[in-house]
């Protein structure tokens, strides 16, 4: 019977992997992308196809971002790059395999889509979460993860900061805050989807600290009866950029393709993509269509509040940053 | 039994040394004179424990394999199957899966046999001859067990990476080694070279040279030797080793997760896919494959009985 099977499941394996397309790519990207780029490959591969009759098929990577810039840098054959914050892709370019001004290349500083952080707190708001200073109120369990590893976390990092630098006015009181909200932190997980998980499955904590695209995501999945999202009225603007990496995409001779599909994404199509994702559209007229979406938040960048993310890796979370040192007490 | 369900999974494997310990157990000199000398109740007493005893301890031993054992599996499959079989099927033929389970296939069967070939030859090596060095060897093979998976990954990094010491020139070269099959294949060969080797050496030690040199004597040729007398002799052994090493093979997640640069439908194994899709909340999916590596883990168990079962006759015979 067995010599029967055998073959009959090795030919249902090996069936359909032959499969070949005129141009392959390989986008690594971060965590919560993982369904938004489902739905725009499919997209840009018909309308590649229809515009030049040649066939691609994009292939996926998804981790931390940290850890998935790590392994372009140690030779993954990325020909594109979409990751959670700048300052990966600047420490692939510093190898060279980028431009250094990989970031001047395309619209709107590389960044075609838009997030920011907002609060996903447990149906009926139990805690009364309302904005940044309810978060570092005893009592309150916030869940977000670790921001060495985890881009998103250095956004609600930030955020956090960011927030309380304005309210309180300077920068030792901001810290005092940060300080507080971690205080209130019971687990670090690595990534932004394992701090969902946490505090989706798992029922650990109060409020999740969140992409709103990961928060919409989790509403989705598990359903608006048991979780809501709360938007602070203010908060960052997070800027997920895009880039080719010259490096690979000369060598496997994918720079066009690769160049049209990060193109797509400014698109009225691409941004439609981005917008059904729940990632805020960069297009005015595709923001307005969509705008009931998304709350009202007051957003501010990084630039405006730490100058760029070089200078607030460099003060926050390099080793014996203001992190390390808020976290050890 | 619960020791024996660890095995499929934990590197630290005591069976493997087993067939030394059984013949020291069955080799009758030493039992038949002490025996007489012991007072007889003492003897009672260590052959039946009072019933309050054998009840707490039986009982303790159920509920420890119910809760970490029969539990965690009966929940797998139960979750696998929570949306019918119809959904379980359909989580299997998603061409990701498919591709995960044909490359974890792809890399089981190339570590196994490389590590049969090398693990023969270690053995061989080790137990037939005497040579300078031959401790370092013997340990060097356990290496494998004691460091941690997620740095037999990083090994592979430093070396083959673009960064590393070969990875400049493997990329002139057009050769991709990480990130790639060959990187999940090496990877997982390193993890799992200890299990032939660690299952023969102590048999083949056991067994000697005697039958090798009188097939020499009688003018077979090495490889004569080895096919007709060797080979015949460690089979069980042999095959036992392949079947831990296959069952670590398809299971091993650090290693592999390190080397493998998570490309959907293309290096994915099962193990990396099982968690792939739990992040994503596709739960089904995720059990699904959980569910096949788990029916692998009870099928290596089932064999893995009847081998021990084997081994242990043929060390009867053997032995006397």
């Amino acid at each position: 019977m067995v010599r029967r099977i055998l073959p009959l499941v090795a030919g249902l394996l090996w069936a359909g992997s032959a499969f070949a397309a005129d141009y392959s790519l390989l986008n690594v990207s971060y965590d919560p992308t993982r369904e938004l780029y489902v739905d725009f490959n499919k997209a840009f591969a018909a309308a590649y196809q229809k515009e030049t009759g040649k066939s691609v098929e994009i292939k996926q990577s998804h981790g931390g971002s940290g850890s998935q810039a790590r392994a372009v840098i140690d030779g993954l054959q990325a020909d594109i790059v979409t990751l959670a914050l700048a300052y990966d892709i600047d420490a692939i370019a510093a190898k060279g395999l980028a431009a250094a001004d990989w970031q001047k290349r395309l619209p709107l500083n590389a960044s075609p889509y838009t997030s920011t952080i907002v609060f996903l707190v447990r149906k009926g708001n139990p805690k009364g979460i309302k904005d940044w200073d309810d978060l570092i109120k005893p009592g309150v369990s916030v869940i977000t993860p670790n921001p060495k590893t985890s881009g998103g976390a250095r956004w609600n990092y930030l955020a956090a900061w960011g927030y309380a630098q304005k309210k309180y006015g300077s920068a030792d009181k901001a810290k005092k805050f940060v300080a507080d909200l971690y205080q209130n932190v019971p687990v670090l997980d690595t990534g932004a989807r394992g701090s969902t998980v946490t505090f989706v499955e798992r029922g650990v904590g109060d409020v999740l600290l969140a992409w709103e695209n990961e928060a919409f995501l989790a509403l989705r999945e598990f359903g608006q009866d048991k979780f809501e999202i709360v938007a602070p009225p203010q908060s960052i603007l997070a800027e997920p950029p895009v880039a080719v990496v010259d490096k690979v995409a000369d060598r496997k001779g994918t720079r066009a393709v690769a160049e049209a599909y990060l193109k797509y994404w400014y698109s009225r199509e691409g941004q439609e993509i981005a917008a059904r994702n729940s990632y805020r559209p960069r297009d005015p007229e595709i923001a307005k269509e969509y705008e009931k979406s998304f709350a009202r938040v007051e957003l501010f960048t990084i630039d405006d509040v730490f100058g760029g993310w070089t200078k607030a890796q460099k003060d926050h979370f390099a080793e014996g940053g203001i992190f390390d040192q808020i976290y050890k007490n | 039994m619960s020791m024996q369900t660890g095995v499929v999974t934990s590197p630290k494997q005591l069976r493997s040394y087993a067939p030394e310990t059984d013949v020291s157990v069955a080799s009758p000199a030493p039992r038949v004179e002490t025996a007489p000398s012991r007072p007889v109740a003492a003897q009672r007493n260590l052959r039946t424990e009072p019933g309050p005893v054998r009840f707490i301890i039986i009982t303790l031993a159920v509920a420890f394999l119910s809760v970490f054992v029969v539990l965690p599996l009966v929940v797998v499959f139960a979750s696998a199957f929570s949306k019918g079989v119809g959904a379980y099927l359909a989580a299997l033929a998603e061409p990701e899966a498919l591709s995960a389970i044909r490359l974890t296939l792809l890399v089981a069967a190339i570590s196994v046999t490389l590590n049969l070939v090398f693990g023969v030859i270690a053995a061989w090596a080790i137990s037939k001859f005497d040579f300078a060095g031959k401790t370092l060897l013997v340990t060097l093979i356990d290496l494998p067990f004691s460091v941690s998976p997620v740095i037999s990954g990083l090994v592979f990094v430093l070396l083959f990476g673009a960064q590393g010491y070969f990875g400049p020139w493997l990329q002139s070269h057009n050769v991709q080694i990480l990130f790639a099959v060959p990187g999940i294949a090496l990877a997982t060969v390193f993890v799992t070279f200890p299990f032939v080797a660690r299952a023969l050496i102590p048999l083949m030690q056991e067994q000697g040279t005697q039958e090798e040199e009188a097939a020499i004597s009688l003018g077979a040729s090495g490889l004569q030797t080895f096919f007709r007398v060797t080979l015949p002799n460690i089979k069980w052994g042999l095959l036992y080793g392949v079947l831990l090493c296959n069952a670590r093979a398809m299971g091993e997640f650090g290693a592999v997760s390190v080397v493998s640069g998570h490309i959907r439908g293309e290096t994915n194994t099962m193990p990396l896919l099982v968690e792939i899709l739990y992040n994503e909340y596709q739960f089904v999916s995720s059990f699904a494959i959980a569910s096949l590596l788990a029916m692998l883990a009870l099928i290596t168990l089932v064999v893995k009985t009847i081998l021990e079962r084997r081994l242990d006759e043929g060390e009867a015979v053997d032995g006397d």
